[in-house]
């Protein structure tokens, strides 16, 4: 029974990472824009907030340095796809190679570095609860503020003036510049913030996740992002339910590990991978399900006065 | 202040300044990036663009880096006309060099090169073709994105070769290092001279060059495919089924890729090793994009990028550089391409600021 708490509080953990950057891109891609620079953002954001803690030794000032460093490399990537129309899919990937070469030659000092001591983090009071303590409430507060902002990103999406515009820019982003809101800073703000969040996410593996830098440690966490907001339907709370679903199943391989399954382990590593191919599938199977909820701009251009 | 003002139609010129223009961007940054290093940039240029190519030793490097990179960029452009993303040529390229050991160690001392070689070489052609197989069925049948599909595949395909130079192919005799034994003469890819490593997967690249150029612009089946990447609609209309150039289009870049893998495992490396996915399967994607997604130009781009990864290794061994430097040029120059590019279809004009008139 132990074990299984410990197995929910783990994949609540590993489910954070993914929730946290899906909600970013959920962002970008509901003002049309898709950025498949994930990966890379993912990763230079990791190293930058694992320098950072190391010279600094402040957890919350390395969180901000991974936010800063994938806001940077948004804004390039926005100023490259909306400010000169270049091909979304080709800048993000664009992106995604220079990240990943970038982060391991500028993390080449810090793989032996070691972080200060880690917090250990407990609700007060609740913590101490048998078996629905270590299960739930003995977690790093990211873990918390991503459900609150799940809920705060539902409110502003559905209920906001605001989100509706964003929503608009997405949808027909002719309409919107006719209605005289400005399409291109909207984007340009939906995809540094995108860049941001997803900058969290690679600084929180980094510091809080694994804690420790290796070359290429995001191992695709960024692309399963990606896909999180299409199985997700572009809906923030199913993107949360999605990234507890696949944290879950990147944490059983481990349970199955410990627990001595006769199995080696690279096909125990390839499930989160094989899960998010399968479920990929099973979604897009009926494309009535992805158009319907698909932001009808999703990765075209816009030229205004065109 | 300067105005992007749209040309009627692309302008050719920029088709072939972008990636040269792109290129000196990439070389600028370069040198600033060794300044702030505080490396000598002379030294830092040198050791890219001229050691690889000073020596005939050196040429040959050159070129033995260069073949799988324009093998594997030959199939992908086919895949980026017709408007299908694989971006998972990496996993392809395992794939094909797992499948072609699978075969190569069958062979023993009695085994012809003439049968073991072909065998090898279509082993990989096979396995790649498989990989990408499995993307084009899930994007055919089940509209899957093939982007994320083909990617999530590089990484299963990097844990299969894992298991398996772990596993069950691990060399006996080899010291419990996670490799097969070395391969048996017979599957060698003959090498073409003395003291170079270059084999005749270099003819199989030309060849393929030829090949591409040919089915794209001189066949109507090559017409086709790439209207369905241009005018989805316009294809569907004339009746060219979007299934079949989506098949055509990951097969052929997938068994490319397996080739180029198979042409690696048999050739300069000679067994299967956790080190063969070096990365060559992203960069052909940047090798198919500044080659301009022509077969001609990407013998160029080939080139090129085969100059960065040899530079990455020099600047390491010379200079105490990281020699992930190569990866970060590979995207400099394709940031900087898409940039240049915008050239091609915008023409810079300098609009004086507009008066008010009360």
């Amino acid at each position: 029974m132990e074990s299984y708490a410990l197995l929910i509080a783990a994949t609540l953990s590993a489910g954070t990472v993914l929730a946290i950057a899906a909600l970013g891109l959920l962002i970008n891609e509901k003002a049309g824009i898709v950025n498949l620079g994930a990966e890379g953002m993912m990763l230079c954001a990791a190293i930058a907030g694992f320098a950072t803690v190391v010279h600094t030794g402040s957890d919350l000032l390395g969180l901000a340095a991974g936010m800063g460093a994938g806001a940077l490399l948004a804004l390039i990537f926005g100023a490259l796809v909306i400010g000169l129309n270049t091909n979304q899919y080709a800048t993000g990937l664009a992106l995604s190679l220079f990240g990943v070469g970038f982060s391991a030659f500028v993390g080449t000092g810090y793989v032996q570095a070691k972080l200060p001591e880690r917090m250990r983090f407990e609700v007060p009071g609740l913590a101490d609860l048998p078996w629905v303590g270590p299960a739930l409430f003995k977690q790093h507060p990211m873990v918390y503020l991503a459900v609150l902002f799940t809920i705060a990103l539902i409110w502003f999406l559905e209920r906001s003036r605001a989100g509706l515009v964003l929503r608009s820019v997405g949808e027909s982003p002719q309409s919107a510049h006719a209605l005289g809101y400005p399409v291109r800073s909207i984007r340009l703000g939906a995809v540094v913030t995108g860049g941001a969040l997803c900058g969290l996410a690679g600084a929180y593996i980094s510091i809080v996740y694994t804690p420790l830098w290796v070359e290429g440690m995001i191992a695709g966490k960024g692309w399963i992002a990606l896909a999180l907001t299409t199985f997700a339907t572009w809906r923030p709370a199913r993107v949360l339910l999605g990234a507890y679903l696949f944290g879950g199943v990147t944490m059983l391989q481990f349970h199955f590990q410990a627990s001595g399954v006769e199995v080696p382990s690279q096909f125990l590593s390839m499930l989160p991978y094989l899960a998010t191919i399968v479920v990929l599938a099973l979604i897009s199977r009926n494309p009535q399900w992805i158009r319907v909820n698909m932001p009808a701009s999703l990765g075209k251009p816009f030229y205004p006065g065109a | 202040m300067l105005k992007l003002e749209a040309r009627p139609q692309p302008s050719g010129f920029w088709r072939i300044a972008s990636p040269l223009l792109a290129l000196v961007l990439t070389v600028v940054i370069g040198v600033v990036l060794f300044l702030a290093l505080g490396k000598d940039p002379v030294q830092g240029l040198k050791v890219f663009f001229w050691e690889p190519i000073r020596s005939a030793y050196a040429l040959g490097e050159l070129v033995v880096k260069a073949t799988p990179l324009l093998i594997i960029a030959l199939g992908l452009a086919l895949c980026f006309r017709s408007n299908v993303w694989n971006i998972g040529a990496e996993g392809q390229y395992v794939m094909g060099a797992v499948f072609a050991t699978g075969v190569a160690l069958m062979a023993d001392k009695a085994s012809s090169p003439w049968v073991m070689v072909p065998l090898v070489l279509l082993a990989g052609v096979l396995g790649g073709m498989v990989w990408a197989g499995l993307t084009a069925f899930l994007r055919d049948r089940f509209h899957a994105n093939e982007i994320l599909v083909s990617l999530m595949l590089v990484y299963v395909a990097i844990m299969v070769l894992g298991y398996l130079v772990y596993g069950p192919w691990k060399d006996p005799l080899g010291y419990n290092f996670p490799q097969t034994k070395t391969f048996e003469a017979a599957t060698q890819i003959p090498r073409l001279f003395k003291g170079s490593r270059i084999n005749m997967g270099v003819f199989l690249a030309l060849l393929g060059v030829l090949l591409l150029w040919v089915f794209l612009f001189r066949t109507r089946a090559g017409w086709a495919q790439q209207i369905g990447g241009l005018a989805p609609h316009a294809a569907r209309y004339a009746g060219f089924s979007s299934s079949r150039a989506i098949w055509l289009a990951l097969l052929v870049s997938g068994g490319a890729a397996g080739l180029a893998g198979a042409l690696e495992v048999a050739g300069p490396i000679g067994q299967l090793t956790p080190y063969i996915p070096v990365g060559y399967g992203f960069a052909a994607i940047i090798v198919a994009f500044v080659g301009r997604l022509h077969p001609a130009g990407m013998v160029f781009s080939a080139v090129l990028m085969s100059m960065f990864y040899i530079g990455g290794e020099l600047a390491q061994s010379r200079l105490g550089l990281p020699k992930s430097l190569t990866g970060v040029f590979q995207g400099l120059l394709l940031f900087s391409l898409l940039a240049c590019d915008v050239l091609m279809n915008y023409r810079l004009r300098w609009v004086p600021k507009r008066v008010e008139v009360a």
